[in-house]
């Protein structure tokens, strides 16, 4: 008797786990759904969207400089201490190159932004949201969908590229200064490969991705802000979740992506 | 005469608990009436569910005769104003931003010299000087951020405004300030005006008529003059501020 109840008490809590989950990512489909809808309809609202590109793009710059060139220097030794097992140092510029514009370029930048601009979008919103601004938005005529989401999500979306493009020409140069200062190789070669083996695909999956995970961090900054929970530990958790779940599905939508390019 | 707002057995549950449970309320064209009751009686809730912000579960809401739900919703808080308990001054724009936010966004959309002047015109009206236009929010006191917010409801006239706790946080003396300048601007408009309170103060300086909310109910309305005389035992415990009386302080 016991047993059964406790298999029931087991089934029933994976039942109602399973109904939670999908009922998020009901809400949240319904949301992005809003959302894309109201990017396509006007009015848009241009000065917020330009204050967010600066704010998102712009200042995101030194976050995903920093992590190219520290993951393209560390690439650079990974491989060439690597490849030295079966005589292929001479793959690092390559390798190098194809691994950060494909691969660790758009997903560590995407990560990096999640948690510098994912946080801050679900905190500023939250806040909002605790202290009656996005009510007051209501009642002043104005969409808060259109005032305060679609600016956000639209400005990641555009910049997540060229802040990736950028980390991406920064990751290859640190693989460079080490290929260059620590292993020995040639400058001119050291270009020359990298110039050779890559690809426009190359660069434009990482592209791709990178729009891909702009609208994904933003959409789960403006989600988990906007519907915040009361008081400072409902910001709290509107933050956290924002995190989390937007590095999840960066990671997640990766690998779809992945095994649909290539 | 056509009521401007009118609530119709309004009910409203939130997780089962009856938030509202049939309210029924009326407010003439250019009239002041203030809602009073303790905390968590639906007060807020009531207008909420007026500005379409929460729908409620039955009863209807006519705004000039017409059911909330069909009448044009934009059109409607075009000529409408808020002063919320917080002030909700958006942070992020300094205060002629905020007082002139409908001007500046909405249509017909103004410059920005034609919206900063109707800002300070604003200010003006509420007590606040030019030098505070250009400070942000966060840099201003409780009572000037509750004059700014009073400045940001009236910035395009509207004919209908309310009130959500304009004294709440506020000293006595600023509070008066508040009431006075809210009372002076509901006579010299002519707006229809709700404000939710628990101030007794708002309620001499401010209102026409009130009524008196308790367990999602209206419990008792009526004239200003006439709460003093009324024999109803929750209205009166409740404008005396009594510890003992029918009204529960444990809830």
């Amino acid at each position: 008797m016991i047993l059964i109840r406790l298999a029931i008490a087991f089934l029933a809590s994976i039942g109602r786990s399973t109904i939670g989950l999908l009922s998020a990512t009901g809400r949240v489909a319904i949301f992005a759904g809003e959302t894309v809808s109201h990017i396509v309809r006007p009015p848009l609202h241009p000065a917020e969207t330009g204050r967010q590109l600066l704010r998102i793009g712009y200042f995101s710059l030194p976050v995903v400089g920093l992590t190219a060139l520290f993951t393209g220097a560390a690439l650079a030794l990974q491989l060439h201490a690597g490849g030295a097992r079966f005589n292929a140092e001479t793959v690092v510029p390559s390798i190098v190159a194809i691994g950060i514009v494909r691969e660790l370029g758009p997903v560590l930048g995407g990560l990096m932004v999640a948690g510098r601009v994912s946080s801050s979008i679900a905190a500023e919103l939250g806040t909002m949201r605790v202290t009656e601004q996005i009510d007051a938005l209501t009642t002043l005529s104005t969409d808060p969908m259109k005032y305060l989401v679609v600016p956000r999500v639209l400005a990641a979306t555009l910049a997540m590229p060229v802040l990736v493009l950028v980390g991406d020409v920064i990751g290859i140069m640190g693989g460079y200064l080490i290929g260059i200062g620590r292993l020995g190789f040639d400058p001119a070669t050291y270009i020359r490969t990298t110039l050779d083996f890559l690809e426009p695909g190359d660069v434009i999956s990482g592209l791709v991705k990178a729009a891909v995970f702009g609208f994904i961090l933003s959409l789960m900054g403006c989600y988990h802000g906007y519907n915040s929970g009361r008081g400072a530990q409902g910001v709290g958790h509107a933050t956290t979740n924002a995190v989390v779940t937007s590095s999840i599905l960066i990671l997640a939508a990766n690998y779809v992506l992945t095994e649909a390019f290539f | 005469m056509l009521p401007k707002i009118e609530m119709i057995d309004l009910r409203k549950a939130f997780d089962g608990k009856r938030v509202l449970d049939g309210v029924t309320l009326k407010v003439a064209k250019g009239e002041s009436l203030v809602v009073i009751g303790g905390s968590g009686t639906g007060k807020s809730v009531l207008l909420k569910c007026i500005l379409g912000m929460l729908k409620p579960d039955s009863g209807s809401i006519l705004i000039d005769g017409q059911p909330a739900s069909r009448i044009d919703r934009r059109a409607f808080l075009r000529h409408f104003g808020m002063l919320f308990q917080g002030a909700a001054l958006f942070d992020s724009m300094p205060v002629w931003r905020n007082v002139a936010f409908r001007r500046l966004h909405g249509h017909p959309r103004a410059n920005k010299a034609e919206a900063r002047a109707l800002a300070v015109a604003k200010l003006r009206r509420v007590g606040l000087t030019e030098v505070v236009a250009d400070l942000y929010p966060a840099e201003l006191s409780g009572g000037m951020q509750k004059r700014v917010g009073l400045a940001r409801a009236i910035a395009t006239d509207p004919d209908v405004i309310f009130f959500d706790e304009p004294t709440t946080g506020l000293d006595p003396i600023m509070a008066g300030v508040i009431n006075d300048l809210i009372r002076e601007i509901v006579t010299e408009t002519g707006a229809t005006a709700i404000t939710i309170t628990h101030d007794m103060s708002t309620v001499n300086t401010v209102a026409d008529r009130v009524a008196m909310l308790h367990e999602g109910r209206v419990r008792w309305q009526g004239q200003v003059s006439e709460m003093e005389t009324s024999q109803d035992p929750y209205l009166d415990q409740f404008i005396h501020g009594r510890a003992v009386g029918p009204i529960a302080t444990v809830r």
